[in-house]
């Protein structure tokens, strides 16, 4: 902060707070920021996420009595179905109330995923005139999404347990790997939904391409069936499927009653930190160029 | 107003700032377009250099005027100056907090309402909830818009949408104001209102930006002027020079038609 030796005519306000902030800018010869001062930003304006995934959700009617029940019922039914087609194409009722159980917990997981992914896509294309309008920290707009989408997950842990509970599945202090799992799965969904949130701005048309995308992600995720189910020439899918692992983990955690395998819990470690770390680098170093691509 | 006096300190210091862009043809680039034009081996895509090599100076508690034709160069700086497009060379500093009203945007989502937008907005431009919790009150009453803030943004006239993004510019309490072409929205009672404040900004020595064609609302509220042309620098002087300049070289009378207008 340059220091000043001139005498300085006097101001109703005080002098922290008239230099309290300084901004430089200059050409960015590696195209990032700089990496503290932006998280420093990202973090204090973190309300601004949360009241924009907020409006968001009330947009949707989250906040009234049948919106709620809404979110509620609507991933139900759509377990329902996936029960019965699965159920018929087996023609056998080996898994019951388990398999039900297990199928609820992933499909609950993977639409977190799913919604981060499909909310946070249109974030950035739809932010039109507040990028053109304002400096802030262009994460803040996919990361919104993510609390939209965490937002939504939140009824479905009420119909789950019940659930749970029916099928008669164990309730222990191994539920407890549940949190960091699920954290992994939030650090992943940051991740993606950056990465497709900068790509819709060059490929306005990705978000077209990604229900087809999403929906084929479902089919060869562990959620439609168990994870040992996978015939060993398909194992590999697991590994090259960001959710292989974690939803691996997921079910044996939940569904299984036991500790998550260390392989699975490392494959989803490597998926999510590293997907984020790539997303959050190729994000930030388009940003500045977002105001121009609008 | 003794703008050009060396004891004030510089708000706004901008040295040999160039800004150039890419843009492609395509209304909306896709994937699809991208692969079509891969297989053909073409590229559409046009640099532009908005602004070339321009530096200059605002101290605090100077209203800097920025004038020139369409295409000049003039938004380009000032959302350089906003940290809104980084720019290709050079460096710009700026000290204090800046409020930006940009070619008349608060509300970015028209979907949502006035209140919405307003709060969105603030937050985005890192105001705490509370502060704007303080100022939102003023920033309807200034607005004039009390019965339309639960509306959605859609339903108001352009005039209204100018003049919230006016009130909330300027009741963030900034310390540095840059304003594009805003001047202009609402009725004339509006217009001199606005004015009115921008006075009283400028006199609590606050910093202002001011990009506008109306060269009289330059000439009255403006301490210095710059005149771009074609991404340069032209001219940085006192408001008259610079207007009188700018008018000889547009070849028009400086009459009222141009002065309020134009």
């Amino acid at each position: 902060m340059s220091t000043p030796t001139l005498p300085r005519p006097s101001r109703h306000r005080r002098e922290d707070e008239f230099t309290g902030e300084r901004h430089v800018y200059e050409p960015h010869t590696v195209g990032l920021p700089p990496l503290r001062s932006y998280a420093r930003e990202l973090w204090r304006r973190r309300e601004f996420a949360v009241e924009l995934s907020r409006t968001k959700l009330r947009e949707q009617h989250f906040d009234t009595a049948f919106g709620q029940l809404w979110l509620v019922i609507n991933p139900l039914l759509m377990a329902l179905v996936y029960f019965v087609l699965i159920d018929i194409l087996r023609a056998s009722h080996a898994g019951g109330l388990k398999f039900f159980a297990h199928l609820v917990a992933g499909l609950f997981a993977f639409y977190y995923i799913h919604n981060s992914v499909t909310v946070g896509v249109k974030s950035v294309t739809k932010g039109g005139r507040l990028i053109l309008n304002s400096a802030f920290p262009r994460a803040l707009l996919p990361l919104s999404a993510v609390i939209t989408a965490f937002m939504r997950f939140l009824p479905t842990l009420v119909i789950y347990v019940p659930i749970h509970l029916l099928a008669g599945l164990p309730v222990g202090p191994h539920l407890l790997w549940v949190v960091p799992i699920f954290a992994l799965l939030t650090l992943l969904a940051c991740g993606l939904s950056m990465l497709v949130a900068a790509a819709q701005v060059y490929f306005r048309d990705l978000s077209s391409f990604l229900p087809y995308v999403l929906r084929i992600w479902l089919y060869i995720s562990p959620v439609l069936y168990y994870p040992e189910r996978v015939p060993e020439r398909y194992k590999f899918i697991l590994d090259v499927n960001p959710l292989g692992g974690l939803l691996t983990a997921w079910s044996d955690v939940i569904n299984r009653g036991h500790a998550p395998t260390a392989s699975s819990l490392l494959l989803g470690l490597a998926w999510g930190v590293g997907l984020f770390i790539v997303s959050a680098l190729f994000f930030m170093s388009r940003e500045r160029e977002f105001a121009v691509r609008l | 107003m003794s703008s050009l006096s060396v004891s004030e300190r510089t708000a706004i210091s901008v040295e040999d700032v160039s800004v150039t862009y890419r843009t492609s043809f395509e209304r909306a680039p896709t994937l699809r377009s991208t692969m079509l034009r891969l297989g053909r081996r073409e590229r559409v895509v046009r640099e532009i250099e908005a602004v070339r090599n321009v530096s200059f100076d605002v101290p605090h508690g100077t209203v800097l005027g920025i004038v020139g034709a369409n295409g000049a160069g003039k938004s380009t700086l000032v959302r350089t100056i906003a940290g809104i497009l980084p720019p290709t060379a050079g460096r710009v500093e700026v000290h204090g907090r800046v409020s930006t009203l940009l070619a008349l945007g608060v509300g970015f989502n028209r979907k949502l309402s006035g209140r919405e937008n307003v709060v969105l907005g603030g937050l985005a431009a890192g105001l705490k909830r509370d502060h704007l919790a303080e100022k939102y009150d003023d920033i309807v009453a200034f607005a004039e818009l009390e019965e339309f803030m639960d509306m959605p943004m859609r339903t108001y006239s352009s005039g209204m949408y100018g003049r919230l993004a006016f009130s909330v510019a300027v009741n963030m309490d900034p310390d540095i104001l840059l304003i594009d072409e805003a001047l202009s929205v609402g009725d004339a009672r509006f217009r001199r209102k606005s004015a009115e404040k921008m006075r009283e900004l400028c006199g609590e020595d606050r910093t202002v930006v001011l990009v506008s064609h109306a060269l009289g609302t330059i000439q009255e509220l403006a301490d210095q002027a710059v005149w771009m042309d074609k991404g340069q620098l032209r001219m940085w002087d006192d408001p008259d020079s610079v207007i009188n300049a700018y008018t000889e070289f547009l070849e028009v009378k400086q009459d009222a038609v141009t002065l309020e207008d134009v």
